[in-house]
């Protein structure tokens, strides 16, 4: 376990995100039972593992969604567990929903706009027309057209296709330029050619930040990911790299073998 | 280079950055003249008329600013009235110091409704604005029933069950007015209106107007963008607070006395019916809304003395049958009126409406019937309905509104494919013209 195949990056940096003992359970039922993870700046990192193994529920608790029962994260070198969800955003950390979580009513370029809008600094700020924000519109309109929404720009999102609200999911998650960014499980009930479309934009989002996500499809995963850990009954039983990661038994037992099953 | 080259070209310049100014306020220049023009309207022009109007400004900028919570950023207020009402206390002792000699015009009265309005926004709100949905709207009830209580327990500040008096006329001259006139005080209140409305209209285009509308659709979702939804929340409450205030003053200058019902339950509760039979989607909504409930308080209520149960009726019908608001109504009709089949629509509408009256005039029998006997017996049971007479003692004309009602209602059911029909042809055929327009 821990395995560090990166070593000497991880000693010049510290790591983008660092989990240590996370513990956390709902009433008497433990979901999360001590997990340890450093994920590198820079790092592509992927999470698998079966259904109900926990996934969500720790970047829940990353994100500040849920405060863990007990353990420690850090982010960019400072500790954020129990901060509130929009104080560890603005420290540089976004996420996207496994289960779409969009502003419905708003049009397409609202939804990505108000996304943009903290981390360009306008804050709570009510003495400026917000159309003329230069900058909040061209981030926008650059976002819009990496996820393909451009054409439906003032369209309610709430009436977009699902695979539409996926690639909205995903725009609103980047539009903050947040430094690590944790996609739950992006590409969840797309065609191949869309799944390959968000693949695509993922590859290039995460340039140059920190990438943590959860993905059920092993070909997404192999491709993009630079390190895996399988998180299983809220254990993380291996982290490698992915050619290691397929090899290794004790994860083909755990979960390979009864998702190529499945 | 000429002279005159460089005298006009700054002139040209001015003449073209106030022609593009104009071009994009064009609906703020044309409200302009329209408040302009109101009071001398024939049928307007009258004290009366002008009363009307004042009143119907005061509540136009009250529904607004309750919009601001409501349909801005989704909280349901049951104690706006707060608001209203401290910013007219505020006012009034505003007026009264002026009265004592403070070199102050009268029009400026209405600040002092706004920033107290502000204030408690800003005080009561960061109580309330913790938490959205029911919880925020208990909130709300229990602070206007405690700020009602405290009308009654501080007589020093709010001058009991009499209210607070001032005199408008008593302040310095401005150019000449001393706004003894009904028509003068219109004009302060239209002024206020106006910039009000342009105020709260330029709030929703800011950044943190905007994130209003993202906290009332998904404040999970805003919170993980980098807001914090309580204080996003806050903004919107203070700013509510803030024009309901300035319609509070108003009020102070546009009546001279202020009292408790100004933060009643009552008037919470009428700003409410306001906006929502107006319409929350719309920034115009509650301004409509605002004219036609004040319009049938007004006149209503000198016709019948069962006028609130009218306009409890309309209220039902409008969230019954146009869920969004008279605004939308109109908003509905604006993408079909281009249509060839729209004249189908209205003939289908004609249709309607003949059973549709014979079931108000039943309906109004009825009620006007029922209210002489039960609460009025001392006046007798004849009375006048409309331009006949009836014994309310016999029971034909029981029968016969009950007759009218219920066949008006059977007819009415029947009439409604017809209507149906013609919508669906006419949005089909705005539906196909959008079609082309967009394959262009
Ligand atoms: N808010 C919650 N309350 C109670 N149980 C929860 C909650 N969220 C998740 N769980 C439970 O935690 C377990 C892990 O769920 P989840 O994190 O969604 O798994 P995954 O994303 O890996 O499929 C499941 O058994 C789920 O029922
Ligand atoms: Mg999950």
């Amino acid at each position: 376990m821990n395995v560090k195949p990166e070593a000497s990056a991880s000693e010049r940096t510290p790591p983008a995100l660092e989990l240590r003992d996370i513990r956390k359970s709902f009433g008497a039922t433990p979901v999360i039972r001590g997990v340890s993870l450093d994920v590198h700046e820079g790092e592509r990192h992927a999470i698998i593992g079966p259904n109900g193994g926990g996934k969500s529920t720790l970047f829940n608790l990353i994100s500040g969604r849920f405060a863990p029962t007990s353990g420690s994260i850090v982010l960019c070198g400072e500790k954020i567990a129990a901060l509130a969800p929009h104080e560890i955003n603005r420290r540089g950390l976004a996420r996207s929903f496994q289960i779409t979580n969009i502003f419905p009513r708003l049009s397409v370029y609202e939804n990505i706009r108000c996304s943009v809008l903290w981390s360009l600094g306008y804050k709570y700020c009510f003495w400026r027309g917000v159309d003329k924000l230069r900058d909040a519109r061209e981030r926008t309109d650059r976002i819009l057209e990496q996820i393909r929404l451009t054409t439906r720009r003032d369209a309610p999102a709430g009436v977009l296709t699902y695979a539409e609200q996926r690639a909205l999911e995903i725009g609103i998650t980047i539009a903050g330029d947040a430094r690590v960014i944790l996609l739950d499980e992006p590409t969840a009930g797309m065609s191949r050619a869309e799944a390959d479309n968000a693949v695509a934009l993922i590859r290039v989002v995460s340039q140059g930040r920190t990438l943590l996500m959860v993905e059920h499809d092993m070909g997404v995963v192999f491709n993009l990911a630079d390190r895996i850990s399988v998180l299983v009954y809220g254990e993380i039983i291996a982290t490698d790299i992915p050619s290691r990661i397929r090899r290794n038994e004790a994860v083909q037992s755990a979960y390979l073998g009864s998702a190529a099953d499945a | 280079m000429s002279g005159s080259r460089e005298v006009a070209a700054p002139a040209t310049v001015f003449a073209g950055v106030a022609m593009n100014w104009a071009n994009r306020h064009k609906q703020w220049l044309a409200a302009s003249l329209v408040l302009l023009a109101l009071p001398h309207v024939p049928g307007l022009n009258s004290d009366f008329g002008r009363s009307l109007l004042s009143q119907m400004g005061i509540a136009a900028v009250f529904a607004l600013s309750f919009n601001v919570l409501l349909g801005q950023t989704g909280l349901l207020s049951f104690g706006h009235a707060v608001y209203f009402g401290l910013g007219g206390y505020a006012a009034i002792h505003f007026m009264r110091v002026i009265n004592h000699g403070l070199p102050l015009p009268i029009p400026l009265v209405p600040l002092a409704g706004a920033a107290a309005g502000l204030l408690f926004g800003i005080l009561f709100g960061s109580v309330t604005t913790r938490r959205a949905g029911t919880i925020f709207a208990l909130i709300t009830l229990g602070i206007g029933e405690l700020v009602y209580a405290a009308t009654f327990m501080l007589p020093g500040y709010f001058g009991g069950e009499e209210g607070i008096t001032a005199s408008r006329t008593r302040g310095p001259a401005l150019f000449g007015l001393d706004f003894g006139s009904q028509l003068q005080v219109y004009y302060v209140i239209a002024v206020w209106a106006l910039i009000a409305a342009m105020l709260m209209r330029a709030f929703i285009r800011t950044p943190v107007g905007r994130m209003c509308n993202a906290v009332r659709d998904n404040p999970e979702r805003a919170a993980f963008v980098g807001y914090n939804t309580q204080r996003v929340r806050l903004f919107a409450f203070s700013v509510a607070g803030l024009f309901a205030g300035l319609a509070g003053g108003l009020h102070a200058i546009n009546y001279e006395i202020v009292a408790a019902d100004s933060v009643s339950a009552l008037r919470s509760g009428t700003v409410l019916l306001m906006t929502y039979i107006g319409g929350v989607g719309h920034f115009v909504g509650p301004v409509i809304g605002a004219l036609i409930l004040t319009w049938l308080q007004v006149s209503l209520s000198g016709y019948t003395s069962a006028w609130l149960l009218y306009l409890g009726l309309f209220f039902l019908v409008t969230i019954l049958f146009a869920p969004s608001g008279l605004a939308g109504l109109i908003m509905m009709h604006g993408s079909i009126v281009h249509t060839k089949a729209f004249w189908r629509v209205l003939r289908a509408y004609a249709i309607a409406l003949v059973p549709a009256v014979f079931m108000g005039i039943g309906a109004v029998i009825l009620i006007e019937m029922s209210y002489r006997v039960s609460t009025q017996p001392e006046l007798g049971t004849r009375m006048r309905i409309f331009w006949i007479t009836v014994d309310a003692a016999s029971p034909w004309p029981w029968i016969t509104a009950i007759a009218l009602l219920a066949g008006g209602f059977f007819v009415f059911r029947k009439t409604w494919p017809i209507v149906a029909v013609a919508w669906n042809r006419a949005t089909d055929e705005a539906g196909a013209v959008n079609m082309t327009a967009q394959r262009r």
